[in-house]
């Protein structure tokens, strides 16, 4: 590939070069600069070869493989496909030097054959390219001439370069939502939905697979105690009244150094807030609650995931607050002030009310972000699936059981791994719903002031 | 219109005045309210990063103990003329250096003096006789680092028989600290007194590495597309519909995308800075289109007007005039996106790079660990020796986060335009 790209560079010099000659020789200008004649050759180089290396890397490890089954130590091996692969592909590592020793002595007879072949195909592979780049520039160079339009050619590559690019977004939000429902429907065909959706039993064992044990409902459960109540709880005062201070009593030079300040909260890594929750915040309130007398107090308990998630939110619901507020027209604050009544009252009984849509949108991002939050409640909730209105008690959320569905060491098609896939078309779907429903109030309501 | 004139409100009555009275007193209280949620939140990060900063300080030093070690008779013998530094080390650990060590720790401290050496101390003194051959000779005092349960007995949280033993040695004088070079050149190990941040710290930029080679050129190319090129059409509704729901999109959900694409689709090798570093393109590449939408926007359009003007073609103007002024912009939003993705673990622990890596990644494809995956792998280890380190690497990775947002607040300052 490096090589492919420097005759590229070459193919851009000679471009130009000739594209040079012809400015100079004679009196008429041509049509595009030197550099682009230079690009035009240069693409012409790069381009097919680049395209048939990725081609040859798709196809040759087949045509290794077909050569080296034709060879006649192939011919020992044995019927059963799967004990075969295995054989291949233990051959095929000792033979690109990936692997150290051999485990099955049938594979050490096949190295020799492998390499040859991969030998004999990686440099016919090579040839081609080389080939592919020279035709590819010399077909260039032959086109570089007086009238003709290497500038428009090359822009109508870029053209499509940058459209392929923002075709990534898309290919993206299409890969979550295949990879999802195809893996969640395969579940489905194991454990049906209504079990899934409305069961209140999660356990789900190695082994066979019990349909009854994969009720989610517990997951909800503690998703919603977590990240809809305790979090908001905790985010939506301290959030709202931050920026109500920010906005409306801080002086300009304050509020500079406050706002920043506050963002850094949004900054912290998640990991370093659920060591947070684990080490201090835990203890703490587990000690607390059995001194209050309170039963079944765990240090992992929902209540401390809950308040430090809620400090971790507090940023996003400030600003959200804060845009808000100041959108709110200055005519009404005035008018309100004007009237007689104390900054407080103009506060609660003007900004927040026409605020209000504003707010509401903040707040629904904030608890679409802290249901999908995992390293807290990874490190700080626990495992366990209780349905309990306990919040000093250990309680678990559909982001804990992803993570521990897929860390263990299950195979990927088993039952466990799919329902992990299950769980996050059911994250993905109830986050992309609270966005859209948020985006749209924060929207209407910006335009009913504008 | 007939109706009576409304009675005229006694100003200065008491009840007006007890009325006013209250009014001010919520006024004030409305106002502690709003300082108390302002300080609170303040207060609270405050006393996250003292906190930290307070355990993890400690993770940077290291127990060390002075030792006697009579290497005369031990027969230990190296020739620096002739041997190479990795043939002497190994010659040094062949001819029993460890067992004279800890026979030395017998004989200074008594029988469970053994216990009192920590893992690093062969290492520590190969150093030391590599540094000074000429003590092989003699007897020399060699200051070795302790054990992980002296270690942290010093530091004021150990069990009591090794609290007992700190006692005894620091009445003797032998007891000293000093910086732990291990913890910044070392990888994970199962000894915390081994165990460094380098490793993780090097996957990390290994992994930043593919992120910014996959997320900054995607991003900025959909941006200026979106911005300068794109028509009004139903392609580019979804496109930019689908931008602003991945940026909302947790980021659990990445890594399960990744895990079937990346991993059992394309058969890419797990658990390295290649898959984590294009799991986490995949986050960022919003991010950086967002910001560089905004930064292009920014441009005022007089500057494309005037290009096109002069015969600039709609490429050259992009490429020649909006994106060189757009550059500070989107490069500031792209360090952010970045810091983000430097901090996130949760996509991570599904593409299998929640493994104990021994050893700083050499490679792209080599089985690597991020920083804070090695906060998380840290944080679950019940030796009380890990947990100095888990604060100590959130310290690292702290100060990694505060110095990106740093480059981009002054890239911002220093190159911000206002037209």
């Amino acid at each position: 590939m490096m090589l492919v790209l420097g005759l590229a560079l070459v193919a851009w010099l000679t471009g130009r070069a000739k594209a040079m000659r012809l400015t100079t020789d004679t009196d008429t200008r041509p049509h595009s600069r030197p550099q682009y004649h230079g690009w035009y050759v240069a693409l012409w180089a790069a381009l097919p070869a680049l395209g048939f290396l990725a081609l040859w890397a798709a196809i040759s490890p087949g045509l290794v493989t077909g050569a080296v089954l034709s060879d006649p130590a192939a011919s020992a091996l044995p019927a059963d496909a799967f004990i075969r692969s295995a054989i291949l592909g233990e051959a095929r590592g000792l033979a690109s030097g990936t692997i150290g020793q051999g485990f099955n002595p049938a594979s050490a007879a096949l190295v020799e054959p492998y390499r040859a072949a991969m030998a004999r195909f990686s440099s016919i592979g090579i040839i081609l390219t080389l080939l592919l780049t020279f035709a590819g520039g010399a077909f260039g160079y032959t086109k570089v001439s007086h009238h003709f339009r290497a500038r428009t050619r090359v822009e109508r590559v870029v053209m499509l370069v940058l459209m392929a690019a923002s075709l990534a977004a898309i290919l993206t939000t299409f890969g979550i939502v295949f990879s999802l429902l195809f893996e969640s429907l395969r579940f489905f065909g194991k454990v049906p939905l209504v079990e899934f959706l409305f069961g209140t039993t999660w356990a789900p064992q190695s082994g066979d697979v019990r349909p009854d044990t994969f009720g989610a409902i517990p997951l909800f459960w503690g998703t919603i105690v977590i990240g809809a109540v305790i979090a908001m709880i905790v985010a939506i005062p301290l959030g709202l009244m931050t920026a109500i201070y920010l906005t409306q009593y801080a002086h300009e030079r304050v509020r500079r150094w406050l706002k920043p300040t506050i963002e850094i909260l949004a900054g912290v890594p998640t990991v370093v807030y659920g060591y947070f929750a684990a080490l201090t915040i835990g203890p703490a309130l587990r000690d607390a609650a059995v001194a209050l007398g309170i039963g079944g107090a765990s240090s992992d308990s929902a209540l401390s995931a809950g308040i430090v998630m809620g400090i971790m939110i507090i940023p996003l619901v400030s600003s959200m607050a804060d845009d808000s507020i100041t959108a709110v027209p200055r005519a009404m604050r005035d008018g309100s002030l004007a009237l007689g009544a104390t900054p407080s009252e103009t506060i609660r009984q003007v900004l927040i009310p026409a605020a209000l849509p504003g707010v509401m949108g903040g707040v629904l991002l904030a608890v679409s972000r802290a249901i999908g939050e995992t390293m807290i409640v990874v490190m700080a909730a626990g495992q366990s699936a209780n349905m309990t209105g306990n919040v000093f008690a250990s309680i678990t959320t559909v982001t804990v059981q992803i993570v521990k569905l897929m860390t263990g060491d299950q195979e990927f098609e088993s039952a466990k791994t799919l329902a992990a896939f299950a769980l996050g078309l059911i994250l993905f779907i109830v986050t992309l719903l609270l966005n859209i429903v948020a985006l749209r109030i924060v929207k209407r309501y910006r335009e009913s002031y504008e | 219109m007939n109706s009576p004139a409304p009675p005229t409100s006694k100003w200065a009555g008491d009840a007006m005045q007890a009325r006013l009275r209250r009014r001010y007193a919520a006024e004030r209280r409305f106002r502690w309210f709003g300082f108390g949620a302002v300080a609170l939140s303040v207060g609270f990060l405050l006393f996250l990063l003292v906190n930290m900063a307070a355990a993890g300080l400690s993770g940077f030093s290291q127990t060390r103990i002075a030792v006697p070690v009579d290497f005369r008779g031990s027969g230990l013998s190296i020739n620096l003329d002739r041997m190479t530094r990795e043939q002497a080390q190994s010659t040094l650990a062949q001819q029993g250096l460890p067992d004279l060590l800890t026979l030395s720790a017998t004989a200074a401290f008594g029988p469970e003096g053994e216990h009192y050496l920590g893992a690093a101390a062969g290492a520590v003194a190969r150093d030391a006789i590599l540094g000074d051959p000429s003590m092989l000779s003699r007897q020399v005092i060699i200051d070795l680092p302790a054990a992980s349960a002296i270690d942290v007995a010093a530091k004021g949280a150990g069990d009591a028989v090794s609290e007992a033993a700190v006692a005894r040695l620091d009445a003797q004088g032998k007891l000293s600290s000093g910086f732990d070079t291990l913890f910044l050149s070392g990888a994970d190990a199962t000894d915390p007194t081994l165990a460094g941040v380098w490793g993780a710290l090097k996957g990390s930029l290994l992994t930043m590495l593919v992120t910014m080679l996959f997320a900054f050129p995607i991003g900025t190319f959909t941006a200026v597309y979106l911005e300068e090129y794109a028509p009004k059409n139903r392609l580019t509704d979804i496109i930019e519909v689908s931008i602003n729901n991945l940026a909302a999109v947790p980021s659990i959900i990445f890594g399960l995308l990744a895990l079937a694409l990346f991993i059992n689709m394309f058969g890419l090798c797990g658990g390295s800075p290649l898959v984590g570093g294009m799991t986490l393109a995949l986050m960022t590449m919003p991010v950086i289109v967002i910001a560089a939408r905004n930064a292009i926007k920014a441009v005022p359009p007089s500057i494309r007007d005037a290009a096109l003007a002069v015969g600039a073609s709609k490429v050259q103007v992009v490429f020649h005039h909006v994106l060189p002024l757009a550059l500070p912009g989107i490069l500031t939003g792209a360090i952010i996106g970045m810091a983000r993705a430097l901090g996130e673990t949760a996509p991570l622990l599904l593409i299998g790079m929640r493994a104990f890596v021994g050893d700083a990644p050499a490679g792209l494809c080599d089985r690597a660990t991020v920083l804070p995956m090695q906060i998380f792998l840290w944080s679950d280890e019940v030796d009380k020796g890990f947990v100095e380190n888990t604060s100590a690497a959130i310290i690292v990775l702290l100060i990694v986060l505060l110095s990106m947002n740093a480059i981009a607040i002054t890239l911002r300052n220093k190159f911000e335009q206002r037209w």
